[in-house]
């Protein structure tokens, strides 16, 4: 399975991959998409150098303690975001009505706090699909 | 025998369904039940009231940011309960039960 | 009313759809019934985006043909295997 020609190319096409699921999460507002789908291809790289290269390097790439991190402080983070709305006095999870700056329509910043719920969500998804992955992985042998 | 009552049931269920799926309005005509107040109110206010071009985007994290906190939190259940039935216990506490 | 290519194109992969879905019940290895499942997803992407629902679209090319492929794939090899 783990052959030379498979790990060439893979090594070609994952960086591309791994742009691609990034550009999904942060052009969230901007184009089709979002944090869950650009969240899925960002994991999808993780788990296909996890296949290809074996899991100790990905482990060197990207530890296991990190992704459990990021999985934990994801919803938290979406929470955090919540509570600027009440810190501007207004009710929770609010965007606009809470006087966040919104920027230029179609620019990148842009839509007050969209993408950064959508940044923290997105690298959720990843870490949880990367971890569940694993898992089964490792009951599997 | 079980076999030919499945097979009638599965039938009529069938043609039912074909029934129901007849009276619905067609795809993308402009007198469907969904076109109403609400529609319009987020196709022309998202810009204004978001700033984000995705209106998919705008209405599942500006609109509906209750519904979108609560999804991230079943993903984290997900991976919790996978932990729960996966993980081999490090301490040995859990061995023992 | 004319048919078009839209109408066409749909009716040839819902028709798909439907060869594949029953496909999948009767191939004996459940490698090859996840990867028939992904095939099944690529077909319902390809009529997302003819409805012009992109969101959706890739939303169900990622889950659908990778995720769900590569974990119900991991699963049947942990689980029996069908003889």
């Amino acid at each position: 399975m783990r052959d030379f020609v498979l790990k060439r190319m893979v090594a070609l096409v994952l960086p591309f991959v791994t742009m691609l699921g990034l550009y999904v999460i942060f052009h969230g507002h901007l184009s089709p998409g979002g944090s869950f789908s650009g969240g899925i291809i960002t994991g999808l790289s993780i788990i296909a150098f996890n296949l290809v290269f074996g899991t100790e390097r990905g482990e060197e790439k990207i530890s296991e303690r990190l992704m459990a991190l990021i999985e934990s402080f994801g919803a938290l983070w979406y929470g955090a975001m919540g509570l600027v709305g009440i810190l501007r006095g207004a009710s929770f999870l609010m965007n606009k009505g809470a006087g966040v700056p919104v920027g230029q329509p179609g620019s990148l910043y842009s839509g007050g706090l969209i993408l950064l719920i959508t940044l923290g969500v997105g690298l959720k998804v990843a870490s949880t699909m990367v971890t569940l992955f694993l898992e089964l992985m490792e009951e599997e042998d | 025998m079980a076999n030919k009552v499945a097979i009638v049931l599965l039938v009529c269920i069938g043609l039912v369904m074909l029934v129901a799926i007849s009276e619905l309005p067609l795809y993308g005509s402009p007198d469907t039940p969904a076109q109403n107040e609400v529609a319009e109110r987020y196709v022309h206010g998202t810009l204004g009231d978001t700033g984000a071009l995705n209106m998919v985007a705008a209405i599942v994290i500006d609109y509906r940011a209750y519904d979108t906190l609560i999804e991230t939190t079943v993903l984290f259940t997900a991976v919790i309960a996978v932990f729960m039935v996966l993980k081999k216990g490090s301490t040995g506490k859990g061995e023992q039960g | 009313m004319s048919p078009n290519i839209a109408d066409l194109l749909n009716v040839i992969f819902l028709t798909f759809l439907v060869v594949v879905a029953i496909a999948v019940s009767y191939v004996k290895d459940l490698i090859y019934a996840a990867i028939l499942l992904g095939a099944y997803s690529v077909a319902i992407a390809l009529i997302w985006l003819l409805m012009s629902a992109p969101d959706l679209a890739i939303t169900e090319a990622a889950a659908g043909i990778g995720m769900t492929t590569l974990m119900i794939a991991v699963i049947s090899k942990i689980g029996r295997k069908v003889e």
